[in-house]
């Protein structure tokens, strides 16, 4: 008799797994609070988070491109969130380059 | 599960100003490749679809069209076979900030070149990696990853997969597979590192490892990357570097176009044999590269390219030349509104 894992059951066991340490990380409340990295940023001013996202865009996507001009905000919202997934960048990297590549 | 995902943080809600609007993004390239004396003409399409659907969901895919043209024995026009075929085609669930949920096709991500340095407007050096089919071919399955701050001064990401078939290189059949891969990032120092495990779940249980790493130095324009890989198909390494010439005190606007770049790499054949690694694209004996190329930017997403390489093998030493344009494009697929900001 086989005593090898299936691939639905590995699908099984890293989903699980995946839920559990997410569920950890997600007892937090606060739908928009601040969650991933610097706290402080919380009660920066505009300008800061400007400044703030334009050294996290060049330390981001300087990892593999060159950076890239403006491009409208709807569009950048999306590039950023293609980002989020291929890059994996953090989910405050991402709201912190989106306000200074759209402002 | 199900309270895992209720009990998730939702991730920022758009503003009409910021809700995404689908994406027809991609490159094109054209180049022509001298290898050993042998010209050929290869030239590309890969189109990009993003289509985001409320604030966590995205369905994205890659295709690629390569045509590979010759000109036959004996003169002739030039002529060859275009390849068609989807990269990924997926659907990403953003649960939380420290999870993203992926299912469909998808790239695997062993090492970094394959996930995000492939693109031929991205990359430094046209010709591949040596090592870059080892254990890259794309994964139809599931995947769960995500990038998260572990203090100020860390990022950790992630990628967990499993996929039930594969669509193979050259005519390897499908295949079952698990894998990973954990990386550091450390924004201050923009220092990068990772490693990747993939185990075949066929009936020889193989696992592969690679490892890669990455710095862009804040002070200097210099992006140094490297990926090593050990498999039973072969193992080996490239180290490339890419130095932005801005900072040199004459010539100042094409300098800050030109990119020279170099690479390093050497592969070790595996246990498969010499007819083996040629379906695997992999060399079919032990091999040493080293390139040189510049990269000139015309404008944002548009770059010249040229490069020299010599490889050495006990199968022979042969000049590799490339040259030619690599362009990416992005068009929305609905209303935007304007860059306030504009370059």
């Amino acid at each position: 008799m086989s005593t090898r894992l299936h691939p639905k059951g590995w699908l099984a066991v890293m989903f699980l797994t995946a839920a559990l340490v997410s569920s950890l990380f997600a007892g937090v409340p606060g739908g928009k609070k601040e969650v991933s990295g610097t706290p402080v940023l919380q009660s920066s001013s505009a300008g800061d988070m400007r400044v703030e996202g334009e050294r996290r865009f060049h330390a981001n996507c300087g990892r593999c491109h060159a950076a890239p001009q403006k491009f409208p905000p709807r569009m950048m919202a999306t590039v950023l969130r293609h980002m989020r997934v291929r890059a994996t960048i953090t989910d405050e990297d991402r709201r912190l380059i989106l306000i200074y590549i759209t402002q | 599960m199900s309270v895992c995902f209720l009990t998730a943080l939702p991730t920022h809600a758009q503003t009409p100003q910021d809700k995404p609007v689908p994406i027809l993004s991609g490159s094109i390239g054209t180049f022509s490749f001298v290898t050993a004396g042998q010209n050929a003409i290869n030239t590309q399409v890969n189109p990009v679809l993003l289509v985001p659907l409320g604030d966590r969901w995205l369905i994205e895919s890659r295709a690629e069209f390569e045509g590979e043209f010759q000109r036959p024995p004996g003169g002739g026009p030039y002529g060859g076979p275009v390849d068609k075929h989807v990269d990924y085609a997926q659907v990403d669930y953003i649960a939380n900030p420290y999870l993203t949920v992926t299912v469909g096709r998808f790239l695997t991500p062993f090492g970094i070149f394959n996930e995000r340095l492939y693109p031929v407007w991205i990359r430094s050096l046209q010709p591949d990696p040596l090592i870059l089919p080892i254990r890259t071919a794309s994964s139809d399955g599931g995947m769960f990853r995500g990038g998260f701050a572990v203090n100020p001064r860390a990022n950790v990401n992630y990628a967990l997969y499993v996929s039930a078939t594969s669509i193979g290189i050259g005519s390897v059949d499908s295949e079952r597979h698990v894998g990973g891969r954990m990386g550091f990032f450390l924004p201050g120092p923009r220092l990068e590192a990772g490693a990747s495990w993939q185990r075949t779940l066929q009936d020889a249980r193989r696992n592969a490892f690679g490892f890669h790493m990455g710095w862009q130095p804040a002070k200097v324009p210099l992006n140094l990357r490297s990926e090593f890989a050990r498999s039973f198909e072969g193992s080996g390494y490239w180290i490339e570097g890419a130095y932005r010439l801005s900072q040199v005190a004459f010539w100042q606007k094409p300098m800050r176009r030109t990119e020279v770049v170099a690479r390093a790499q050497q592969f070790f054949v595996g246990a498969i044999g010499p007819d083996a690694e040629a379906d695997y694209d992999l060399p079919g004996v032990n091999t040493r590269e080293a390139d040189f190329g510049v990269n000139y930017f015309l404008r944002d997403g548009m770059k010249g390219i040229f490069s020299y390489g010599r490889q050495f093998s006990p199968a022979g030493n042969f000049n590799q030349w490339s040259f030619g344009l690599a362009y990416r494009f992005l068009l929305p697929l609905g209303r935007v509104g304007t860059p306030s900001g504009a370059q």
